[in-house]
């Protein structure tokens, strides 16, 4: 028996026939693809089907929508400022999207969808990318001067450089923290539910002990649970962090 | 040396960077409590950066996780 815990991460096309080309590319409908669609449905379901206006009682579902609502405008109202809200519909979806992505790939015989770095770099690049518009749509070329802290002119010679290159690593590091995450989290479940297939497989007394290294996956889930939860939330306050930079340069909100 | 057996060693020494991460944490969650011993008023409004400093610092040491899985599975 060979251990093969990387093999959940695999890519594979379910339809034989790619959909349609890009510049010669051919596109293919994959497993990854379908999570995705499946997320997408699932959380729109959850946010329309949940809410009716006009109930007295709120129910459990309405409860829970309203709760994730409230939570992420709280996030950014603390994190941005009033006139931060107005990305509200950006960060909400995007924190939604990760926070389901992240859950579903927990169900067992899934597929994690952001344990693929092509998207959770695509989220990241995303994120950058609007915090640079508005940062150049608020202030113009002034949007430059987050890099010029406020230091004497021979540490900024230092300075200057070192702000730039940490502000060019940020997509680096926010895809490849969500990712790592994720990676680490499922290829560590999977190499102990290799340990249990090969003690309960292994016969005499060590069929009974593996039901050690069970109860360690059961302890291991729920802490992936914590950081599928956390890991979301992270990324969508990094964003708002990011965002609040953008829109407030060194002053403070 | 043979490749896989090199590959073996990577992996392992790659994981030394999860020492950081645990010191990290360790230190994340001492400092709260000590400062939320000191001021249990101020605790609970602290929560969200608690959470915040525990998965920075857990995600750096996972970098050097990644690394060894990369090394050690393709």
């Amino acid at each position: 028996m060979t251990l093969t815990p990387m093999e959940q991460f695999e890519v594979k096309p379910l339809v034989a026939e790619p959909l349609f080309h890009i510049g010669g590319h051919p596109i293919y409908f994959t497993n990854q693809s379908l999570l995705m669609v499946i997320v997408v449905i699932a959380a729109s379901l959850f946010l329309t089907l949940t809410v009716k206006p006009g109930r007295l009682v709120p129910t459990r579902g309405q409860s829970m929508a309203e709760a994730s609502y409230e939570f992420v405008a709280n996030m950014i109202h603390s994190a941005t400022g009033e006139d931060g809200l107005k990305y509200f519909p950006f960060i909400f979806s995007l924190f939604i999207f990760v926070l389901f992505c992240n859950f579903f790939g927990m169900v067992p015989g899934s597929f994690t969808v952001t344990s693929q770095i092509a998207v959770t770099f695509a989220l990241a690049a995303l994120v950058i990318l609007l915090v640079i518009v508005v940062g150049f749509m608020k202030h113009g070329l002034h949007f430059l001067t987050l890099f010029v802290p406020k230091a004497p002119w021979y540490l900024l010679i230092l300075l200057v450089p070192i702000e730039v290159i940490s502000f060019l690593t940020r997509p680096i590091s926010l895809s490849v923290r969500l990712f790592a995450n994720m990676l680490a989290g499922h290829t560590m479940l999977a190499v102990f539910a290799g340990f249990v297939v090969a003690l309960g497989s292994a016969g005499g007394v060590f069929t009974g002990l593996a039901i050690a290294p069970m109860f360690l996956i059961v302890a291991i889930m729920l802490l992936e649970l914590l950081v599928a939860f956390l890991q979301a939330y992270v990324f969508a306050i990094l964003t708002c962090i990011y965002l609040n930079e953008a829109l407030h340069l060194h002053d403070h909100h | 040396m043979e490749l896989a057996a090199a590959k073996m060693i990577g992996a392992g020494i790659a994981c030394i960077a999860l020492v950081g991460a645990g010191i990290g944490i360790g230190n994340v969650f001492g400092s709260y409590l000590a400062g939320a011993l000191r001021n249990p008023g101020a605790a609970a409004t602290q929560t969200t950066n608690l959470l915040l400093g525990f998965a920075l610092c857990e995600a750096t040491g996972l970098f050097g996780l990644v690394i060894a899985l990369i090394i050690l599975f393709t």
